[in-house]
């Protein structure tokens, strides 16, 4: 497993201690009592380590290699996938992807973004970063969700929609637009998770949500703190500040009343503990979808509307 | 030397110089003009009075918000609204300079409150709701106050059952209100969701430039939507996907032609021919 650099203390002390074990088991020497003690403290130290990341660090989370990815999440909290493909124009993108479920028993359409773990991997899945072609797919899937009265569950990990040529020529800015005022008119529950990065329009072009929560780790952003640091320090280096000063945390975006909830992650961030996370992100997926079928679909919109109408902060 | 250095340098030395001509006679820059497009030297009045284009090569000129309005409604008949939001500085942001000092310095340069002004006026006697934007005002960039006058405007729109016009110029979001800016993106998009099932028109004027979050949201949602001649538009800035993609990018990249060729946009218009335009077509979605 890939070892963050403010993790490597915490690496050196469990090395420490296995090292002591084994030296106990061919010596023959007790020692029994120190190793519990190291482990007492290796375990408040980590403890500690993870309850006081800076943001910077945080990210460095988000984007684990071994973080859980789309792909992994349908495996952990649904059955009877069947991949959706395509967005019936000429190209089925592979950073999103798309298809039809079952959570506990409730037909559901998810939906989102894939990253790799590989750097084959990510060649296939472009890094998370989708092309105009699969927000078109999304929608296209979004409409069959409406139509069939499904909910509809996004997971969302991205670093952004994808700056390229051919991205520009089948106009990226519209699909994402599209995908913004079509999910606000659809009448069943949409329900939106930021499980790593939640990176600017890439990531919103699928986040128009009744509820939107955040994997405790995730940042969502309108920029990356990296673009951010090179437009406005004029330097790249700076992204740490830059990621302070944009408040991209999931604690954050709670207290701008921005997102509905956070989902806890297991201690060192969800890639230590793929089913810990899965069962947590399946119930709170569930909850949301059951309270959420009880409103008229009327109503429903109108809630939806609402919700975001009354994001921003002015002077009036 | 290679020619990109060449050009490099010629341009430094082009900007040194202009600096030093400022210098010397103030009042020369005040009846006089320069073509960025084609260098000619043009006497202030004669481009007023052709719209802000250049009367030599047709080069269209970024115009502010309250000469975009003076161009497309009729004499007198726009009434702003909506002008007592102003900017508020939620995430307490400070880069190289504070968010707060950066918008005393936009209000300072453009005379704006904000980077947008809305309101209702009337265009060949149609009554229509519009939201006209403003470059100057830090880069037209959109924060909380610029999709909250966006989308009041949409609902006067829905108020009065009157069709709706957005001039966009925008190098995207605000930053530095970070995702309290993403969020407009969606509210404003909503916003349209409800114009679409109300059935009203909604028009769309892209000007130079539009880019990131505007073009993501109701820049590109109009019924019709409609491009200046000489804007740029896009969603990546070009520098972005030069980088990304490792090779150059052909020199008409993301202007209002090459949109055309891809079938982004219904048409291109002048600015001469923008409010005869705009008008046509309100007048041809009449019931």
């Amino acid at each position: 497993m890939a070892i963050l650099d403010f993790e490597k203390p915490l690496y050196e002390i469990e090395e420490k201690i296995q090292e002591l074990k084994e030296i106990s088991e061919s010596s023959g020497m007790d020692v029994t009592e120190q190793i519990e003690t190291f482990e007492k403290q290796a375990k408040e130290y980590k403890k500690e380590l993870y309850a006081n990341l800076t943001p910077a660090q945080r990210l460095q989370i988000a984007r684990h290699p071994d973080r859980p990815s789309f792909l992994d999440y349908v495996k952990l909290i649904t059955t009877d996938f069947i991949e959706l493909h395509g967005d019936r124009e000429g190209t089925d993108d592979r950073a999103i992807i798309g298809g039809i479920a079952k959570i506990d028993g409730q037909s559901v359409v998810i939906i989102g973004t894939q990253k790799g773990k590989t750097t084959k991997e990510n060649l296939v899945y472009n890094f998370g970063m989708p092309q105009p072609q699969g927000y078109r797919k999304a929608l296209r899937l979004f409409y069959h969700a409406n139509k069939f009265k499904m909910p509809i569950v996004t997971l969302i990990d991205t670093p952004g929609a994808y700056p390229g040529m051919k991205a520009e020529e089948t106009a990226q800015g519209t699909a994402i637009a599209v995908n913004l005022r079509e999910m606000a008119k659809m009448e069943v529950p949409i329900i939106a998770v930021i499980t790593g990065e939640g990176c600017s329009g890439g990531a919103l072009g699928l986040a128009v949500a009744d509820k939107v929560f955040m994997l405790e780790h995730s940042y969502y952003t309108v920029i990356s703190p990296e673009g951010c640091a090179s437009i406005l320090w004029r330097d790249a280096s700076k992204a740490d500040i830059a990621a302070e000063a944009l408040k991209i945390t999931s604690e954050d975006l709670l207290k701008l009343e921005i997102i509905d909830g956070i989902i806890k992650e297991p201690l060192g961030g969800a890639h230590c503990d793929y089913e810990a996370i899965g069962k947590d992100l399946k119930n709170t997926v569930m909850e949301s979808i059951k309270e959420l079928e009880k409103i008229k679909p009327d109503k429903l919109k109108e809630n939806r509307y609402n919700k975001f109408r009354k994001m921003g902060v002015f002077c009036q | 030397m290679t020619i990109k250095d060449w050009f490099e340098q010629r341009k430094e030395m082009q900007i040194a110089r202009r600096a030093k001509e400022t210098q010397i006679d103030d009042s020369i820059g005040k009846l006089w003009v320069k073509c960025y497009n084609c260098n000619t030297q043009l006497l202030k009045k004669d481009v007023e009075e052709n719209l802000e284009v250049c009367p030599k090569c047709n080069y269209h000129f970024r115009i502010n918000a309250r000469t975009r309005i003076n161009q497309l409604f009729d004499e007198g008949t726009f009434e702003e609204m909506f002008s007592d939001i102003t900017t508020a500085d939620p995430l307490n942001f400070k880069d190289t300079e504070p968010y707060k000092k950066r918008i005393a310095q936009a209000k300072a340069k453009t005379n704006m409150n904000e980077a947008v002004i809305s309101g209702v006026g009337k265009i060949d006697g149609n009554e229509v709701a519009a939201a006209i934007m403003d470059f100057e005002f830090m880069g037209g960039s959109m924060g909380s106050v610029v999709g909250e006058k966006v989308t009041l405007a949409m609902e006067e729109a829905l108020k009065r059952k009157i069709p709706m016009l957005a001039v966009t110029a925008s190098g995207g979001a605000r930053m530095q209100e970070s995702i309290l800016s993403l969020m407009q993106m969606a509210k404003t998009s909503c916003a349209v969701a409800k114009l679409n099932e109300a059935g009203l028109l909604y028009i769309t004027v892209l000007t130079e430039p539009t880019f990131g979050g505007v073009t993501a949201s109701f820049a590109t949602l109009g019924d019709i939507i409609i491009a200046e001649q000489d804007a740029r538009i896009g969603f990546a800035g070009r520098r972005v996907i030069e980088q990304t993609i490792r090779q150059s990018l052909p020199a008409d990249f993301q202007t209002a032609n090459y949109l055309m060729k891809y079938g982004q946009i219904d048409m291109i218009s002048s600015r001469a021919e923008l409010k005869s335009t705009i008008s046509k077509l309100i007048n041809l979605h009449k019931r």
